[in-house]
């Protein structure tokens, strides 16, 4: 008998093609999503040696991080966008990649539609040119994001130089409460344990808060690890994973779905399986969180206030606190809840699909967005835009006063016209709220969709949960 | 193919903050751009320039001797966030060749040793000495001993994996490795692969 294993030992040792003596592993990658941003280089570089992707049929294409959110019928107005997209189509043309265009029902972000389509299964490994490629690790698949070299040596040689990651657990105990969520669960891990705080470590979230999560809820999950420094979030698939699969149109259907469903069974930790490290969450007592910071795990509760500098004994600390505060524009001691917004983003790979959405729309049902106040819901695919406006919800966002877009990237990355003006404070659902990441100058809370939304309404950050019961 | 990496002898700037992210070093916008030379004047660019694009005098790389620097000094988490390897073309096309940091992102510093850049890993006391050390002169970074000789003629060691060291030692192109070593081992891993997981082998995506 071999001893017991964690899902993270099970899915590299299937995948080591060589092991060196130095520890370094020849890791097999089995699929691989491109987007325009970071592959046109790649490209070059397999071209400039003479090669073609050795397995065409595993790669998939779709523009998302430089596209418009508006006014698609009219094609991109940003030649160097424009033609970035249009890069990555004849690329895709040449080398017999399928490329999903902006068109199509089935564009998205990457990371939306991967799932959506059942590219993403429980077992690969999978990699694409962007960080939150983690968010994958939600099916019980190794997904990390690569740099766009290894982009062209997975498409070359369908392998990659990897190092074997130690070990994390994050064990989530109890239940969340109601307007709490995966986004909450994410900033809270981030801030205790820092934004470097996984680092060299695979996370693998276990535990009833986890098992009684939706699949949506464990894509934010998964997504916001790179947040905490580590490439890899993973959850074991189970019956929920299988659920939300089984149809997909490239998921392996009838036989070979049983048969897949065989293997995917075995992934899980073994009873005993030991790992590295462990942190342990109580989701029971979770307030909603927000960022003040200009790093993601500088989190506080909604309840909260802001830190003081002068209260921090560590000296690198402190100018951390202060740097932060100067580039936000806070005082510190001020309640989080007296913070006033101008913008409003709900979207992005962490928080772009249905359920966020849902959540989102329960909020704004029947109200306003506050006077003076810009907000947006920018889909996460094309597909989660028809849903959401098939279930109302579109409407009851347009009737509040935001504006409703078509799928992105968006002012997650802030590459296309979607973004802050210098000086500008966005309560945000999407990942990173570092220096000038919507736009130069711009001022960044994470937080969740649900709380994003309330304080669309209220016009200032808010906590979800008393503007819901009053 | 990067150029192999053995000895260094340069200025070092020091930039003494944590989690240095990639959208500091290379702002998104500038993402739109297909090329990997050119880059390096958009390096820190929101950092080095005011919005009107003037230089801002108080960011070190716009200051004598600094801004002919060809290696960093960080502390903790340099290069986390965004996977963009534009930020590690700009640190190139600028002249950078060798990050001292107490930590890496680690997309960033696998995306350093595949363009030439070493990431050398110090103690997070160390780099505050070693920025005061720059002040004082150009440092020799020597890959092959493992170690920073500062202007002070003291030598203090870094770590780095050792198969990244190789690597940069020897300028190796992980493709043409791969191809070269191993394209019979992917075959046959390959062929078991596709016997034991036949519907990750269909041709699905019509």
């Amino acid at each position: 008998m071999s001893s017991p294993r964690t899902l993270y030992d099970k899915l590299w040792d299937e995948h080591v093609v060589r092991e060196r003596a130095d520890g370094s592993t020849l890791l097999y990658i089995d699929r691989h999503i491109l987007q325009e941003v970071s592959t046109p280089q790649s490209f070059r570089r397999l071209e400039s040696k003479g090669l073609r992707p050795r397995r065409p049929s595993t790669h998939l294409a779709v523009p998302d991080h430089s596209v418009p959110t508006i006014g698609r019928e009219a094609g991109i107005s940003d030649p160097l966008a424009r033609d970035q997209v249009e890069r990555l189509r004849q690329n895709c043309k040449r080398h017999g990649i399928l490329f999903i265009p902006l068109q199509d029902l089935r564009q998205g972000i990457v990371h939306v539609i991967g799932p959506e389509l059942g590219f993403t299964l429980p077992g690969i490994t999978l990699v694409c040119g962007d960080s939150h490629t983690s968010t994958h690790g939600a099916f019980g698949a190794l997904a990390f994001g690569v740099g766009a070299s290894e982009c062209a040596t997975v498409m070359a040689t369908h392998c990659l130089p990897q190092r074997r990651a130690r070990t994390m657990e994050v064990w989530l105990e109890g239940r969340l409460p109601e307007w709490v969520s995966a986004k909450d669960v994410a900033l809270a891990l981030i801030s205790r344990i820092g934004a470097d705080g996984a680092a060299g470590h695979a996370l693998e979230f276990r535990g009833p808060g986890v098992t009684s999560m939706s699949m949506e809820g464990r894509m934010t999950l998964c997504n916001m690890a790179i947040e905490a420094g580590t490439r890899i979030g993973l959850v074991a698939p189970d019956e929920t994973t299988f659920a939300y699969l089984a149809g997909r149109p490239f998921a392996p259907q009838g036989r070979h779905f049983e048969r897949a469903l065989d293997y995917w069974r075995s992934l899980p930790s073994d009873e005993g399986a030991v790992f590295d490290r462990g942190i342990r969450l109580e989701l029971s007592t979770l307030v909603p969180q927000v960022t003040w910071g200009t790093s993601p795990d500088l989190a506080v509760g909604i309840d909260g206030r802001i830190p003081d500098p002068d209260d921090e004994p560590d000296p690198a600390k402190r100018d951390r606190i202060r740097s932060s505060l100067e580039y936000m524009g806070l005082r510190p001691g001020m309640a989080v809840q007296d913070i006033a917004i101008d913008r409003v983003f709900i979207g992005s790979c962490t928080n772009g699909r249905i359920e966020d959405l849902r959540a989102a729309a329960r909020v704004v049902a029947g109200r306003k967005v506050a006077a003076g106040v810009r907000a947006m819901v920018v889909p996460g695919s094309t597909s989660v835009r028809r849903q959401a406006e098939a279930e109302g919800l579109a409407r009851i966002f347009q009737d509040a006063g935001f504006e409703w877009r078509e799928a992105g990237c968006s002012m997650c990355v802030a590459m296309n016209e979607d973004r802050l003006r210098p000086g500008e404070r966005c309560a945000s659902t999407s990942n990173r709220n570092f220096e000038g990441r919507q736009g130069r100058g711009g001022r960044t809370h994470l937080m969740s969709p649900a709380m994003a939304a309330a304080a669309a309404i209220a016009g200032h950050l808010v906590d979800v949960r008393e503007l819901q019961t009053a | 193919m990067a150029e192999p990496f053995k000895r260094l002898t340069g200025i070092a700037a020091p930039i003494v903050e944590d989690d240095v992210d990639t959208d500091v070093i290379y702002p998104a916008r500038f993402l739109v751009l297909m090329e990997k030379q050119g880059l390096g004047r958009y390096l820190f660019h929101d950092r080095r320039f005011g919005p009107d694009g003037t230089r801002k005098a108080d960011f070190v790389l716009n200051r004598e001797p600094y801004a002919a620097a060809t290696i960093l000094i960080s502390r903790d988490n340099f290069g986390s966030g965004s996977s963009r390897e534009h930020a590690v073309w700009a640190l190139a096309d600028y002249g950078i060749r060798c990050v001292i940091a107490s930590s890496f992102g680690e997309i960033f510093a696998a995306n350093c040793v595949r363009n030439g850049i070493l990431p050398a890993r110090v103690p997070r006391s160390a780099v505050q000495p070693l920025a005061e050390q720059a002040e004082r002169g150009p440092f020799t970074v020597d890959l092959v001993r493992q170690s920073i000789d500062l202007p002070d003629g003291v030598s203090v060691p870094f770590s780095i994996a050792p198969s990244d060291r190789e690597s940069l030692l020897n300028g190796w192109d992980d493709i043409d490795r791969i191809l070269a070593l191993e394209s019979d081992a992917i075959e046959r891993f390959e062929a078991d692969r596709a016997a034991r997981f036949p519907w990750l082998y269909q041709d699905r995506m019509q």
